[in-house]
């Protein structure tokens, strides 16, 4: 069954099945907040066709939004609940959309303990760290046990530690594979670490999509291939590297020392297209970056959103 | 919320003994109902307002909104919550007055009844407009402006001395909004019949307070769900960020 393919942003076709873990991967201001804002009908488009989970977010009613599970960017509020009160109390508000094949709302014990706060169950949630105050986020999200999550920048300003747990939390979540999770992130580390599917978004279009594999593949064929021969040595840029190293074995045989194919990392790709995006936009708009933020919903471009 | 009450509450004890001029009545006990009138005002409407935006800034309102049903469930409970504080106000000034004063009408049951009556009509005139004012006001701040013009509104609407003493264009004034009507309505129920003299009219005027309160009542109830809406339509994540970032500004 296929469970909400999802039309994105100029011309682009994303479909995000069951189970998948998928990645918008992109710098500040590529338009990922928007997308997923669109996404979750917290932003209209201004064009363009959506569906998140068969229906129109613009149109969606309670019971659609019920199947859904929002982490923002940033929240602060019930700081005066402790966690498992909260959690209850917003938990009952999925009840009645509960079905025989897909109940509702989560086990709030289960809940606290899947995000790892067992130990803080009762504390207050202001009292929270910034770690812990976004696994909480999660666990809100995932309350109503939606069918699809979705996730804003998750980890921004965690420490190390914070970052590893919270990746834990996510894979533990993926393993079920009940729900889908959109994510997104500026981080490539991240989006190769927790996703089965990167889209990268520069300039309010989606220029890459694929596996973190089929991406650097896609973007760039071309592998390095360095060895030393008699001493010396050498550094070749080849289209197919296996048909070259194949013959350069076969005429020199042991000749050859120190064979390297490297092919172009995620990471060389991604960067690329950062500063061609970055380098792109400041010409075209000097100064985008003093914008006061309150204008920036005129200047998106992504909500122009065509499929 | 308890000082206040309790300040103002001491200021009319030792002040018990002036009389409402051209009576013997106490200016003190003159004013208690008035007070009650404009706890409804400050807690409920205000109150209100207040934690509308409050709760648009910390996300609360955004986390209602992505969960299905939340904004209703959210806007019953604060109404709710706000109503409860405004009886508990009203408790909290009428129980002492009880042992402090004497004169109020507190005996009978039927005087409760009515002043339950007249509370039910001022929380529906007023909540809304606060819901109002509070999905009008992007945030905290700025709703602190609107308490000013609500400090000078009591002032001339006859809460601590007759409004009659008042020049009759700011009778007039008083006159089109609720915190007027609303201490009227208490005294009515609470002072003795005579003490209607020293009112706009020399009468209570019942009639006319319902249709004042009532009608703000109806445009409050109508215009609340529009702008409500709206408000809610408008919230997403970048606009609580975009608001978090200006308050932060603001303290830097």
């Amino acid at each position: 069954m296929r469970y909400g393919p999802v039309d994105v942003l100029r011309g682009v076709n994303l479909c995000v099945y069951r189970g998948e873990v998928v990645a918008l991967l992109g710098p500040n201001g590529a338009g990922k907040t928007t997308t997923i804002e669109i996404l979750e009908g917290f932003r209209k488009r201004s064009a363009g066709e959506v569906r998140v989970l068969g229906t129109d977010p613009e149109q969606g009613d309670e019971g659609w939004r019920a199947r859904l599970g929002i982490v923002l960017q940033s929240w602060r509020d019930h700081g005066k609940w402790r966690i498992g009160e909260l959690l209850a109390h917003l938990g009952r508000y999925y009840a009645s959309y509960s079905t025989p094949e897909h109940t509702r709302p989560y086990n709030t014990d289960e809940l606290i303990s899947l995000v790892g706060l067992t130990k803080q169950a009762n504390d207050k949630i202001a009292k929270l760290s910034g770690g812990q105050r976004r696994r909480l986020d999660v666990a809100i999200g995932l309350v109503g046990r939606p069918e699809i999550l979705f996730l804003d920048e998750p980890t921004v300003g965690f420490d190390p530690q914070a970052r590893q747990d919270f990746h834990g939390v996510l894979r533990r979540l993926s393993d079920r594979g009940e729900t889908t999770i959109l994510l997104t992130t500026h981080d490539l580390n991240e989006a190769e670490k927790l996703s089965s599917r990167i889209l990268i978004l520069a300039g309010g279009r989606v220029v890459a999509d694929g596996s973190p594999v089929t991406l650097a593949r896609q973007v760039s064929s071309r592998s390095e291939i360095r060895f030393s021969k008699d001493g010396l040595h050498y550094v070749h840029s080849a289209e197919d590297a296996t048909s070259y190293v194949r013959a350069l074995l076969g005429q020199y045989g042991r000749g050859i020392h120190n064979l390297e194919v490297r092919r172009a990392s995620l990471e060389d790709v991604y960067t690329k297209i950062v500063q061609e995006f970055e380098s792109r936009n400041v010409k075209r708009t000097p100064g985008r970056h003093a914008r006061p933020n309150g204008r920036r919903r005129h200047a998106k471009p992504v909500t122009k959103v065509t499929a | 919320m308890l000082s206040p009450w309790g300040i103002s509450l001491a200021v009319l004890y030792v002040l018990r003994k002036r009389p409402v001029p051209g009576t013997h009545f106490s200016l003190s006990v003159q004013s208690i109902p008035g007070i009650l009138g404009m706890n409804v005002v400050f807690t409920g409407l205000l109150g209100v307002a207040i934690a509308l935006t409050m709760d648009r800034e910390d996300g609360t309102l955004l986390r209602a909104k992505a969960t299905p049903n939340g904004m209703l469930g959210y806007l019953i409970g604060r109404v709710t919550s706000r109503a409860a504080m405004t009886i508990a106000g009203l408790l909290i000034i009428l129980i002492p007055a009880a042992f402090l004063f004497h004169g109020l009408h507190l005996r009978d049951f039927l005087s409760w009844l009515k002043l339950a009556g007249i509370l039910l009509l001022g929380l529906m005139a007023t909540l809304p407009i606060g819901a109002i004012l509070g999905a009008l006001f992007s945030n905290a701040q700025s709703i602190g402006i609107i308490s000013l013009p609500m400090m000078g509104l009591v002032a001339i609407s006859g809460i601590f001395y007759p409004i009659t003493a008042l020049p009759g264009w700011l009778q007039r004034a008083a006159q089109e909004f609720p915190v007027y009507w609303l201490g009227l309505g208490m005294r009515s129920v609470l002072l003795p019949n005579a003490m209607s003299a020293a009112e706009i009219g020399g009468s209570w005027r019942q009639p006319e307070m319902i249709f004042v309160l009532g009608g703000w009542a109806v445009i409050g109830f109508l215009l609340a769900p529009a702008v409500l809406r709206r408000m809610a339509r408008r919230e997403s994540g970048s606009s609580v960020a975009r608001r978090r970032e200006k308050a932060r500004r603001r303290q830097a």
